[in-house]
C-alpha cells in the first residue's frame, strides 16, 4: 500500500515541532524580543502561496477577484519580511559586550 | 523553470536556513549572523517560487511592485519606530501575518487550480479543511493581535473588559466554528467559508478584550505561536515544506514563550487566557491600608548621597521605565557611579515590560553591555550582599508578599528579593498598587526610601546631584 503524501508533510510537521522546541529554549532570554520579531519575519514566507495566488491571473486579466487577495497579502507580507528582518537587525546591532566600548 | 522536485529541495533549505536563523540566537554573538541566514532563507523561497511557476508575463511585474510597496513601508517603519514601542510593532505584525494566511487562504478557495488543489466547488478534501484551519487560526490572530496592539498602544484602556457568559459565548463559537468548517467540507458552499472567516475574526477579539495590560507579555507570545499554526495551516494546503517547517518552528516558539511567561507570573495559562485579573479589587480597600501605614520618602539629593557612598548598587527596571522612556537618563547615572568604583549590575525579571526581554532591549539601546545584565536566577542571591538596590517602574515583581502571605493573589510567584538589600530606592510615581492591584510591602520597610517622581525626571535629578 502507498502512503499517501499527507503523512510526510505531517512528519515534518512534528519533527520540526521538537527543533523548535529545543532551539527555543537555548535562546538567551535577553533575546526573547529579538526571537519574537524575527519569528515575525519568518511566519512571512507564507508570501509563498500569496505570488502563486497572485500570478495565477491569466494575461488578459491580471486582476481577478483571487488574484488580487494574492497581491494584497503578497502587501502585507512584504511589510512583515523587510519590518521583521531590519527592525530585528537593528535590534541585534545594539546588543554589546563591555568590552567592545573599551577598544 | 524549475521541476516540483527541485523547488521542494530548495523549501527545505529555506527550512533550515531558518532554524539556524533561531539558533543563532542562542547567544548575541551569534545573533546577527543568524539573522542574515534568515534572511537568506527567504530569499531563496521567494526566488524559487518565481522559478517554479515560470510565468513571466505582465503579473510578474505586478508582484514585484507590491513586493516592493510592502518592502518600503517595511523598513521604513523598522527604522522609524523607538525601541519602547517594541510591543505594538511586534503586535502590529502579528496581525499582518495573520491577514496574510487569511488572504491566501481565501484566494486558493476562490482559485483552487492555482494550487493544483482541485476545482471550484470541488476542492479536494483534506486541503479544504487546512484551508479552513490556516484562514480561521489567522482571523484569530489578526483580530486578537488588533485589540492587542490597541491596548498596547493606549488607544484601548488596558483594563479588562468582562461581561456575564463571556466564556461560554467563546466555547459556543469555537465549537461552532468546527461544526461550520464540517459543513463546509460536504457544501463546498462560499458563504460557509466566508462565515467561517467572520466568527474567527470575532472569536480573536473576544479572546483578547478580557486580558489586562500586564498579561500583555504572555499575549503576545500567544498570538506570535497562532501567527505560526496559521502559517503551517496554508503550509499544508499549499504543500510547501519550508512553509510547514517555519509554522512549526513558529508555534512553538511563541508556546514556550507563553509558558516561560506564565511560569514568571506563577499562573496558569488557562487563568491568563480566561482574564479578568487585577480588575475586581474595591477601591476602599486600597485607601484604607494607604493610611494606615508610614512611608519613608526623600528626594533626589538622598538618593545620590545612599548611592554615592554604596559599593555596590542592583537597578531593577520595570514597565515604569519603558513609559517615561528613561533607559538613557538611567544609563548616565550609572556612568557616574561607576566613575566612583561602584560596582553596578541590572536585574530584570522575567515578565518585566510589556513583552519577553522588553527592558533587555531597552538597556541594549542605551548602550548598557549585556553581561551587566542578569536575569531572576542569576542575581538574586546577590541583593543579601549589595548595598542599595535602585527600583525604577518595577512593582508587583518586587513585592515580597509573594513570599510570605499565601492569600495574596500574587502569592508563589518568583520575586526579586530587593528587600534584602541594606536599602532600597523606589522611585515612583504614587503610592498607588501595582497591576495586580495590591500593596507592595516593601513600601512600608525601614530600609525603604520611596522617591515620588517620573522616573525619567528623578533619575536626571539624580545624576545632577551625583556631581
Amino acid at each position: 500500500m502507498e502512503i499517501d503524501p499527507f503523512i510526510f508533510r505531517l512528519s515534518i510537521f512534528i519533527l520540526s515541532i521538537f527543533i523548535g522546541y529545543y532551539v527555543v529554549w537555548s535562546v538567551t532570554p535577553s533575546l526573547h524580543t529579538p526571537l519574537m520579531s524575527v519569528t515575525n519575519a519568518i511566519s512571512s514566507v507564507i508570501i509563498v502561496g500569496a505570488i502563486i495566488a497572485a500570478l495565477a491571473g491569466s494575461s488578459e486579466s491580471i486582476f481577478n477577484t483571487s488574484s488580487i487577495f494574492g497581491f494584497i497579502a503578497i502587501v502585507l507580507a512584504a511589510i512583515n519580511i523587510f519590518g521583521g528582518f531590519l527592525v530585528t537587525q537593528r535590534m541585534l546591532q545594539m546588543y554589546k559586550k563591555k568590552k567592545d566600548k573599551k577598544k | 523553470m524549475i521541476s516540483a522536485n527541485l523547488a521542494a529541495i530548495f523549501y527545505l533549505v529555506s527550512g533550515i536556513l531558518f532554524i539556524l536563523a533561531l539558533r543563532g540566537l542562542s547567544s548575541p554573538d551569534t545573533s546577527r549572523q543568524g539573522n542574515y541566514l534568515g534572511i537568506a532563507g527567504m530569499i531563496i523561497a521567494i526566488v524559487v517560487t518565481f522559478l517554479s511557476i515560470g510565468n513571466f508575463s505582465t503579473s510578474l511585474v505586478y508582484v514585484i511592485i507590491f513586493l516592493v510597496i510592502g518592502g518600503a513601508v517595511g523598513a521604513f517603519i523598522a527604522f522609524k519606530i523607538p525601541m519602547t514601542a517594541m510591543p505594538e510593532l511586534v503586535a502590529g505584525f502579528h496581525s499582518l501575518v495573520g491577514l496574510a494566511a487569511v488572504f491566501v487562504a481565501i484566494a486558493a478557495f476562490l482559485n483552487p487550480a492555482a494550487f493544483n488543489l482541485g476545482n471550484v466547488g470541488d476542492i479536494k478534501l483534506a486541503s479544504l479543511i487546512e484551508m479552513s484551519i490556516g484562514a480561521a487560526v489567522g482571523a484569530i490572530t489578526f483580530s486578537g493581535s488588533i485589540i492587542a496592539f490597541l491596548k498596547l498602544r493606549g488607544i484601548m484602556s488596558g483594563a479588562p473588559i468582562t461581561f456575564s457568559g463571556q466564556h461560554i459565548l467563546n466555547l459556543l463559537l469555537g465549537l461552532f466554528i468546527f461544526i461550520l468548517i464540517f459543513y463546509l467540507c460536504k457544501t463546498q458552499s462560499t458563504n460557509v467559508f466566508w462565515t467561517v472567516i467572520v466568527i474567527s475574526f470575532l472569536i480573536g477579539i473576544l479572546l483578547i478584550i478580557p486580558i489586562g495590560g500586564a498579561d500583555m507579555p504572555v499575549v503576545i507570545s500567544m498570538l506570535n505561536s497562532y501567527s505560526g499554526w496559521a502559517a503551517a495551516g496554508i503550509g499544508f494546503t499549499l504543500e510547501n515544506t519550508a512553509l510547514i517547517i517555519t509554522g512549526a518552528l513558529v508555534g512553538s516558539s511563541g508556546a514556550i514563550l507563553s509558558y516561560i511567561m506564565c511560569k514568571a507570573m506563577n499562573r496558569s495559562f488557562v487563568s491568563v487566557i480566561l482574564g479578568g485579573f487585577g480588575a475586581d479589587i474595591s477601591a476602599d480597600d486600597k485607601k484604607e491600608k494607604k493610611d494606615q501605614k508610614p512611608v519613608k520618602s526623600g528626594n533626589a539629593e538622598d538618593a545620590a548621597f545612599l548611592m554615592k557612598n554604596a559599593s555596590s548598587v542592583i537597578i531593577v527596571p520595570g514597565y515604569g521605565m519603558a513609559v517615561a522612556q528613561a533607559q538613557h537618563a538611567l544609563r548616565e547615572m550609572v556612568d557616574k557611579l561607576k566613575k566612583n568604583d561602584i560596582k553596578v549590575t541590572y536585574a530584570i525579571h522575567p515578565v518585566a515590560g510589556r513583552m519577553p526581554g522588553h527592558m533587555n532591549v531597552l538597556l541594549a539601546e542605551a548602550n548598557v553591555p549585556y553581561d551587566e545584565v542578569f536575569e531572576l536566577e542569576d542575581i538574586n542571591n546577590d541583593f543579601a550582599n549589595s548595598d542599595v538596590a535602585f527600583v525604577i517602574g518595577a512593582n508587583d515583581v518586587t513585592n515580597p508578599v509573594a513570599k510570605t502571605d499565601p492569600k495574596s493573589p500574587i502569592f508563589g510567584m518568583p520575586v526579586l528579593d530587593v528587600e534584602k538589600c541594606k536599602s532600597v530606592l523606589f522611585v515612583k510615581r504614587s503610592l498607588s498598587p501595582g497591576y495586580a492591584g495590591i500593596d507592595n510591602e516593601l513600601f512600608y520597610k525601614d530600609n525603604t526610601l520611596m522617591l515620588f517622581a517620573d522616573a525619567k525626571k528623578m533619575t536626571e535629578d539624580i545624576v545632577k546631584n551625583l556631581d
